[in-house]
């Protein structure tokens, strides 16, 4: 059997079932869900919308005592600030739910049965367990392949296509519910009780169903309550001022401006964007164990991240062609060439790609290059090529070879430096085959490192490359991705070393792991993100796991809890800063009848005192359904300083949250001053 | 010499003596909180108290010492003022009244010395000796104590102790405000100010009232009290002389706000974070300078009230300053002052005193806005906030609110049930707008231990008494405790590196943002209550 794995094609549109875009109708959509959240049980959680709730009933009762278009457009408005700040939240969960149910079509119910003979529903699977699955069939719970090899399909939860092995012992041991076995035979030990899965946790974070607020979050709201507070205080301290100044408030035109001054915006939006921050972990194929998980991603200082697969390729190209023995530079190439023209391997294309880019070779075979038969690579021969007729053209392991002590020479030097030598050989020039020279494969950077190493240095995040290889191949390497730092011939040990003492230090840090090795360090990072393809110990240590096992998924990681923070600021201050263009509405509204000079301060020009204080109350309202796609789609991030961050965020939500309720609520009142009975 | 260049003149030479005594007086503080050795007189006053100095208290017993201690001073200064006619030097004055004994204790201890009495012919040379100038010192003295605890707050990590409250207390007052308030009771007689056991001097058949002035004098300012021993307070040639004294009080009283955020610069090690502290104090003293001083300058008013000894910069500088430090002394009548002149002394004390604040209590309200305002650029940058190497989390923050809303909350209550309380009519010189900036200027005052009056208003009635003397106790002591809470949750916590992620706290940038916050918090609070008061007179 080959057991040569294509990496997997990935169809990441597969899993995205409730796109990036946000919809009108999902606002529809989430209608009735946003009707049941007038329930008092759910108002409490949210001071700040609280108030306005009970503003509301305050405001209904004496409407209907005191009738009037004003008085009743004003209960309105105000119970459709309600309605949308539902609505932001039944938007949010809608979208979590589609996501779950996603996630869910992957818990098919799969029938289990033990090695004891028994046959029970996988649902009533316990720890332990002891379950074989054969080909065609579902594996019925998260588990470790205790025994056999097999082909899986994963696609169901990771949407990459291509099958993938899983074996006992070994790192590729962890098999997730609701795959399935495509060939032979497993036996799965399984690990977690049914319903408590990544999987399930994941569903019940996003549908929000055990959103629990993140300390983060908790600390917001108790800002924003003691905002709420201060603007009770001053409301309510208002009326005696106004009576004491011959001008009394109705309750109606209080509870307006209360609400108008309390943080309804961010108040509104806020569990709305917590649930789209764990959303579009989701929509990236990473599942986390809370929302926690995600905000300390935000604050890392320290990125551990693996060399191969992470930084460089991995594979092995081709780099240098060294040749050796009097043969010319031009023999080896051709030589090299035509050994690897039919190769499909990583390694064979990328000594094609050499030969065309630095020497000027053609990728495509001639018609009598075409007639030549390939040798694969055996694990006997350890080596391909060629065979053109008489001429045989090899390339393989330095082992396959008879070598003279300079072509020892190049290779071990090769070899001491960190990269692999390929020996090339050709037998043209006469009947027995002559070596011509060496290739030089060297684990290469992925393009594109060097940037974002560089654009996580401005975020303020220090990266770690940590390798199995010798301190100079690994100093090398370090150096051409740009990374800050290395750790060389590093043991798992090591690495739990080095996390350590960056935390005590007060960095926080994150990994990526996949081995069983990996666990313990992975738990002990702030940050653990567990590959799927790992071991279910690497995943049950880790807080979060990345599906696609891409392990520079990290990068992302970090900038979607930042960006889930910045979020709230960024409302947080737009919200506060309205409220100066509110004042600017609704105090010439209410006082300009006492004090004349006090309309001076109607610098929009509102109509009337009526229309005033209606058009503050309407763009409370509406600023909140505008800006309901921005608390899902998370404000715009781009890595960059801490001060350039925030001085950009200060004049888009400060400056702006000043000046745009002022050009809102001016327009508005254009509208509002038409209604008969306002004007 | 006209009248603008002068005043520019008082404001440079007080500048540049402020510049002078900055570092030296700022470092010297920080080495007599920091310091771990014990003069011989604080030994023996440790001995006698029964205090360990070597030993530290969590951030309760500190707490829980700050009450007891200026619980004990209410009651010392009560029974006091109560037996004062059986006291030497009470000149037949006979007992204070139980309400305005009620309300002169709390407001002395709290630092406020708002003054519901006459003193010339209610207080005792020796109430006004033992009582009110004791605590003229103790009062300041703890205030710093508390800052310099939320300083330790930050400085330390992983502990649950903040220091030792009676320590701090005796450093305050033995090494910063006797030497400096002793120095300068000389330098203030040399200007001219009384000196006198007498209760006063006939002139021409008229009594002028005299007191031992100076000694009181010099920490009425340096502790940013400002409780005058003569009515007039530093309007009275006896209690403020000429330009010279005029001058020197003004620099006394910003003399240790001023220089405690060098003290706190260089006790977190970063000078820098005092430097910005105090650009972000300069702004705003300097801007409400020029709002009060061109509206004086342009008023309209008649001159009813208005000082023309020291003239209108004079006026203005003083005013400005007494109002941003919580000190409440004043060299002419805040109520004579025009709408916007008025109304700009009054927010100075909405600013919730900490431009630059009282002695220490300027220092700490400035660092918890400034809490507020990283934990709000915490977020917008991504990260969990953090100020001076401590996160801000659900503790820091809910202490930080708990500082910030006891002021507003009860001066606006307290001035909400006075403005529709029958008497209050009364009690007011004036009605209508103006009427309601006495009424809140009233409240604000106490609220915010600062103890100025616009006075226009009798505050002698039951109501008055009681309500300022509970305004005046509870905006003082729930912020000391939020602080105390605020620092004892700092000082647990691991100190956070500085990264290159993090949020630098020593720019324009910061400075912009403190000051916006500050401005903001206040702005949004009040703009309503302006509205019907200063504002609506303003724009008459």
């Amino acid at each position: 059997m080959t057991t040569t794995i294509n990496p997997p094609q990935r169809t990441p549109e597969k899993t995205q079932v409730s796109a990036g875009i946000f919809s009108p109708r999902q606002l529809v959509d989430s209608f009735p869900d946003a009707l049941r959240k007038f329930h008092p049980r759910h108002q409490l959680r949210n001071p700040v919308m609280f108030v306005v709730w009970v503003g509301s009933i305050l405001v209904t009762v004496f409407a209907i005592g005191d009738p009037s278009t004003f008085t009743i457009a004003v209960a309105v408005w105000l119970w459709a600030t309600v309605l949308f700040a539902n609505l932001a939240e039944a938007v949010a969960e809608g979208r979590g739910k589609a996501q779950a149910d996603s996630l869910r079509k992957t818990k098919k119910d799969a029938v289990a049965r033990l090695t004891t003979g028994e046959t029970v529903p996988g649902t009533e699977l316990k720890i332990g367990d002891l379950v074989v699955v054969e080909a065609g069939e579902v594996i019925p719970g998260d588990g470790d392949v205790v025994e056999g090899i097999a082909t899986v399909d994963e696609s169901a939860i990771t949407g990459e296509s291509a099958p993938v092995i899983r074996e006992s012992g070994g790192d590729r041991s962890a098999v997730t519910g609701g795959t399935t076995v495509l060939s032979d035979r497993i036996v799965v030990q399984i690990t977690t009780k049914p319903g408590e899965s990544f999987v399930d946790r994941m569903i019940a974070l996003v549908e929000g169903a055990e959103r629990q607020k993140t300390p983060n979050e908790i600390a917001l709201t108790i800002l924003l309550s003691t905002l709420t507070i201060i603007f009770l205080l001053a409301v309510v301290a208002l009326q005696p001022f106004a009576i004491f100044s011959g001008g009394e408030q109705s309750v109606i035109v209080l509870t307006a401006l209360l609400v108008c001054l309390i943080p309804t915006t961010i108040g509104a939006l806020l569990s709305a964007i917590g649930i789209a921050g764990m959303d579009r972990l989701v929509q990236r194929n990473v599942l986390a164990t809370s929302g926690k998980a995600v905000e300390a991603a935000g604050d890392i200082d320290t990125l551990l991240l693996d060399k191969t697969g992470t930084i460089t390729w991995g594979n092995r190209r081709a780099t240098e062609f060294i040749p050796v023995g009097g043969a010319s530079l031009d023999a080896l190439v051709d030589a090299a060439r035509l050994s690897s023209l039919a190769d499909g391997t990583p390694e064979g294309r990328s000594i094609v790609e050499l030969c065309v880019t630095e020497y000027g070779r053609s990728a495509e075979p001639t018609d009598q290059e075409k007639a030549g038969e390939f040798v694969p690579f055996t694990a006997q021969t350890r080596m391909s090529g060629i065979d053109l007729g008489d001429r045989r053209v090899r390339k393989g392991a330095a082992s396959g070879f008879v070598l003279t002590d300079e072509t020892r020479r190049v290779v071990d030097e090769i070899s001491a430096q960190g990269g692999t030598p390929l020996v090339v050989s050709d037998n043209s020039a006469g009947g027995t085959s002559t070596v011509l020279g060496v290739i030089r494969l060297s684990d290469v950077v992925k393009p594109g490192m060097r940037d974002r190493f560089a654009e996580l240095r401005a975020m303020g995040i220090r990266t770690v490359m940590v390798t199995g290889d010798n301190p100079l191949t690994a100093k090398a390497i370090a150096d051409e991705a740009g990374v800050d730092d290395y750790l060389a011939e590093a043991k798992p040990e090591d690495k739990m070393a080095l996390i350590r003492k960056e935390q005590e230090g007060g960095r926080l840090v994150a990994m990526t792991g996949d081995g069983t090795n990996d666990a313990p360090a992975l738990a002990q990072a702030d940050v653990g993100v567990a590959m799927n393809t790992g071991t279910s110990a690497a995943k049950e240590a880790g807080n979060m796991v990345d599906l696609d096992s891409d392990p520079t998924k990290l990068i992302e990681i970090v900038e979607i809890g930042k960006q889930l923070l910045i979020t709230r600021g960024a409302l947080t201050t737009f919200s506060v800063a309205n409220d100066l263009a509110k004042y600017f509405a609704i105090l010439p509204a209410m006082f300009a009848a006492i004090y004349p000079q006090l309309g001076g301060l109607n610098v929009m020009g509102l109509h009337s005192p009526n229309s005033a204080i209606l058009s503050a109350v309407v763009f409370n309202a509406l600023i909140i359904v505008v800006l309901i796609p921005l608390a899902l789609r998370g404000v715009r991030y781009k890595p960059s300083s801490a001060s350039a961050l925030l001085r950009r965020n200060l004049l888009i939500y400060g400056l702006g949250g000043i000046v745009t309720p002022f050009a809102g609520i001016w327009l508005i009142d254009l509208l509002v001053r038409l209604i008969p009975g306002i004007g | 010499m006209s009248e603008t260049v002068a005043g520019l003149l008082q404001v440079g030479l007080l500048i540049v003596a402020l510049a002078v005594v900055y570092r030296p007086f700022g470092d010297y503080m920080a080495r007599v909180y920091t310091s771990t050795k014990h003069s011989r007189v604080e030994r023996a006053i440790y001995r006698t108290a029964r205090v360990d100095p070597g030993s530290e208290q969590r951030w309760g017993t500190y707490a829980q010492a700050v009450i007891a201690f200026s619980f004990v001073g209410v009651v010392v200064l009560y029974v006091l003022q109560r037996i004062q006619s059986v006291l030497p030097f009470d000149f037949g004055r006979g007992n204070v009244s139980p309400g305005m004994a009620f309300n002169t204790a709390i407001s002395f201890v709290t630092n406020t010395n708002w003054q519901s009495y006459v003193p010339e012919s209610v207080m005792g040379h020796t109430t006004q000796m033992v009582g009110l100038t004791v605590q003229n010192f103790l009062s300041a003295a703890v205030g710093m104590a508390v800052a310099v605890a939320l300083l330790r707050g930050f400085l330390r990590s992983q502990t649950d102790r903040l220091g030792n409250f009676w320590v701090d207390l005796t450093r305050g007052t033995i090494r910063i405000l006797l030497p400096v308030a002793g120095l300068f009771a000389i330098v203030l007689v040399a200007t001219g100010v009384v000196m006198s056991l007498k209760s006063g001097v006939t002139v021409d058949g008229q009594t002028v009232a005299t007191a031992p002035v100076a000694s009181q004098e010099a920490i009425k300012e340096l502790g940013t009290n400002g409780g005058g021993v003569l009515n007039a307070n530093s309007a009275h040639p006896f209690e403020n002389p000429n330009g010279w004294s005029n001058l020197i009080e003004i620099f006394l009283i910003l003399l240790i706000p001023v220089c405690l955020t060098r003290t706190f610069g260089t006790m977190v090690g970063n000078r820098k974070q005092g430097y910005v502290l105090l650009g972000v104090m300069g702004v705003l003293w300097t801007a409400m300078l020029a709002v009060i001083w061109t509206a004086e300058a342009n008023g309209l008013r008649p001159l009813e009230g208005k000082e023309t000894r020291f003239g209108i910069p004079s006026s203005a500088l003083f005013a400005n300053t007494t109002t941003a430090t919580s000190t409440g002394a004043v060299n002419a009548m805040h109520d004579s002052f025009t709408g916007l002149g008025g109304g700009g002394t009054l927010l100075n004390m909405l600013f919730g005193e900490m431009t630059p604040g009282g002695v220490g209590t300027g220092l700490y309200s400035i660092l918890v806005m400034a809490i507020i305002a990283m934990f709000l650029a915490g977020l917008m940058v991504g990260r969990t906030p953090e100020y001076l190497g401590k996160k801000l989390g659900r503790r820091e923050v809910a202490a930080a609110a708990v500082s910030i809303l006891a002021m507003p909350t009860v001066m606006l209550v307290g001035a909400g049930i006075a403005a529709i309380l029958p008497a209050t009519q009364g009690a007011l010189n004036n009605p209508g707008s103006h009427g309601l900036s006495e009424i809140l200027y009233a409240y604000a005052s106490a609220s915010n231990n600062n103890g100025s009056a616009f006075a226009g208003i009798t505050v002698t009635n039951d109501w008055f008494q009681a309500s300022l003397g509970v305004c005046m106790a509870l905006g003082r002591f729930i912020p000391i405790i939020a602080v105390l809470c605020l620092a004892g949750s700092l000082a647990k916590q691991k100190r956070v590196p500085v990264t290159a992620g993090t949020l630098p706290t020593t720019g324009p940038l910061f400075a912009t943002l403190l000051t916006g916050a500050i401005v903001l918090v206040a702005a949004l609070t009040f703009i309503p209550a302006l509205a019907l008061g200063p504002i609506a007179e303003a724009l008459l």
